[in-house]
């Protein structure tokens, strides 16, 4: 199994593992039990987030929660490191801040 | 020894040096406090996948199998019999008057000690390349915990470019995975690699089995590369972020090598917040080219603390076994408990450190480069500072490091620092004239080391 195609990402190992479903801004995606947020992410889609300080869009850097490129948000509002944290079943990620928040 | 008079020794990290350090605690009888970022001891060097993963030690390692084995089984009977306290998945985010505010799952605690052993271990130590803020961009040991610790590669065709023992590493581990990878380029030349034959050789099978990976790599390794710039498009599209790396080779050619994924590193760069808030002292190392902190050979900082592997001195993982017994014997000689006898790893010290810093000669920071970039390269990916900006900030504010900081923002962004801090510090050097970036002081530590949820703050434990 190789990543889907807007995946940055490419599977070349454990790929036996239980399937999860979360949704990525609203759209209902599937990675496996086990992956990281940020894993989950990369496979579905090229990026994590935009920018604040550059036109270009942000795909983590060192992955042990040292550089800070990562952070995302939860639908609910809570901001979390994609590379630290475990995808859970039914997780809402947000690659952007929603419109209604202030 | 347990019970209310037993001191409270608490360990900051569960690699190779934690865990040896909790491992020579308990057996003297005491009970430390392990606090750990990882789900499982381990560090990055030996990092385990999440419950679940199947593939054996024998891929994941490789030829250190063996010994990641068998720190896992000591961590892990050392928690299970109640011999050592394990709180994974916490940062340790402050320290002060002997109590550390740790925070996970966006709550913190503070945890009181009476002896302190910090085994923080090391980041991938950067140099900016243009258009390193491209997605799809990443540090060596990202690339290498992706693979480990998630069975993934970070692109379909990977570049990898940077100098160190971890470049030809993860080169060869990729490949044998089933990745991709297009070129690796080493800006180091084949000179100073040959200069440094004479250190390398204390350690025989190491050195060999560097000379066989690259054996292996044949005809995609490039000594003695520039690396000029990093191709992006678009990268808000799927398939947008890196397409190519362009460099120089030896003789000088302009090569352009396709690519979707770029993994960049030069060795290792300390991770040594948690040591400066503690108030130890500093020394620049013009082998290693870092602020490192000082200690005596056991690992003795003063005042009840203690450091131990990567964080202290870049000996890698073997290195840090032997630093972690170490700095624990020092913590119960201070203590008035009886220890192990340390003359087999002094020595052993000596040795390991002879040979990292024949690593370090023969595998250098360009710091020639690093002074050479482009006005309008980025150089703190956090906030998209150019090394145009820090040189007029040098200008402006005068030579030294925290004032180009408090100016001009360079080491102010999320990461504090961490991964523009030595390429800022070239820059300004340039600036004031100075030969040596340890001439432009050192970054100080700001607690918190890691971003903290204000939420975590209003809940404590």
């Amino acid at each position: 199994m190789s990543g889907t195609a807007g995946g940055r990402l490419v599977r070349l190992a454990e790929t036996g593992r239980a399937r999860v479903r979360f949704l990525l801004d609203g759209e209902e995606r599937m990675a496996l039990a086990g992956d990281t947020v940020l894993t989950a992410i990369l496979t579905n889609a090229p990026a994590l987030r935009q920018a604040e300080f550059g036109p270009e869009r942000r795909a983590g850097f060192c992955l042990m929660g040292a550089c800070q490129d990562c952070w995302i948000w939860q639908e609910q509002g809570a901001r979390i490191r994609a590379c630290s944290t475990p995808l859970a079943e039914g997780m809402r990620l947000l690659t952007r801040t929603r419109e209604d928040w202030p | 020894m347990t019970g209310p008079n037993q001191p409270r020794v608490v360990i900051v990290g569960a690699g190779p040096a934690g865990i040896r350090a909790a491992e020579t605690l308990a057996a003297a009888g005491l009970q430390p406090t392990v606090i750990d970022e990882g789900a499982r001891a381990g560090g990055q060097i030996y990092r385990r996948p999440p419950n679940g993963f199947t593939r054996p030690p024998e891929t994941l390692y490789g030829s250190q199998a063996a010994k990641a084995v068998a720190l896992h089984a000591a961590f892990d009977g050392l928690a299970a019999s109640g011999r050592i306290v394990h709180l994974p998945r916490h940062s340790v985010v402050a320290l002060a008057g002997g109590v550390l505010h740790a925070v996970s799952d966006g709550a913190s605690r503070r945890i009181a000690y009476d002896r302190l052993i910090l085994a923080t271990g090391a980041t991938d130590r950067l140099a900016p390349v243009p258009g390193w803020q491209a997605p799809g961009v990443y540090s060596l040991g990202a690339m290498q915990i992706a693979l480990k610790a998630q069975g993934v590669a970070m692109g379909r065709r990977i570049v990898l470019a940077g100098s160190g023992p971890l470049l030809t590493l993860l080169a060869t581990q990729l490949l044998k995975a089933g990745a991709e990878v297009a070129a690796v380029l080493d800006t180091a030349g084949l000179r100073g690699q040959i200069a440094a034959v004479p250190d390398l050789a204390v350690r025989p099978s190491f050195a060999l089995q560097g000379v066989a990976m690259r054996a292996r790599l044949g005809r995609l390794y490039h000594a003695g590369v520039g690396l000029e710039g990093i191709e992006a498009t678009d990268s808000g599209v799927p398939g947008g972020g890196v397409t190519a790396v362009r460099w120089t080779d030896a003789g000088g050619r302009s090569r352009r090598t396709a690519c979707d994924a770029a993994g960049l590193g030069w060795h290792l760069k300390a991770e040594t917040q948690l040591a400066d808030l503690a108030g130890c002292r500093f020394a620049y190392d013009s082998t290693w080219m870092q602020w490192l902190p000082s200690t005596d050979r056991m690992g003795r900082a003063g005042e009840g603390v203690y450091l131990a592997g990567d964080g202290l001195r870049l000996l890698g993982a073997d290195g840090a076994e032997v630093a972690g017994r170490l700095a624990a014997a020092a913590c119960l000689s201070d203590l008035g408990l009886p220890g192990p006898d340390v003359a087999v790893d002094l020595k052993r010290l000596a040795r390991l450190e002879r040979f990292a810093r024949g690593i370090a000669r023969a595998f250098p920071w360009p710091a020639d480069r690093v002074r050479a970039i482009p006005d309008d390269t980025v150089l703190c990916r956090c906030e998209g500072i150019t090394a145009g900006s820090v040189r007029g900030t040098a200008a402006y504010g005068g030579a030294e490091a925290n004032r180009v900081k408090s100016l001009g923002r360079a080491g102010m962004g999320r990461c504090q620092g961490r991964y523009c801090q030595l390429a800022a510090a070239e820059l300004i050097a340039a600036s004031g004239g100075l030969a040596q970036a340890g001439e432009v002081g050192r970054l100080r530590a700001q607690a918190p080391v890691r971003p903290v949820p204000v939420r975590a703050l209003l809940e404590e434990e």
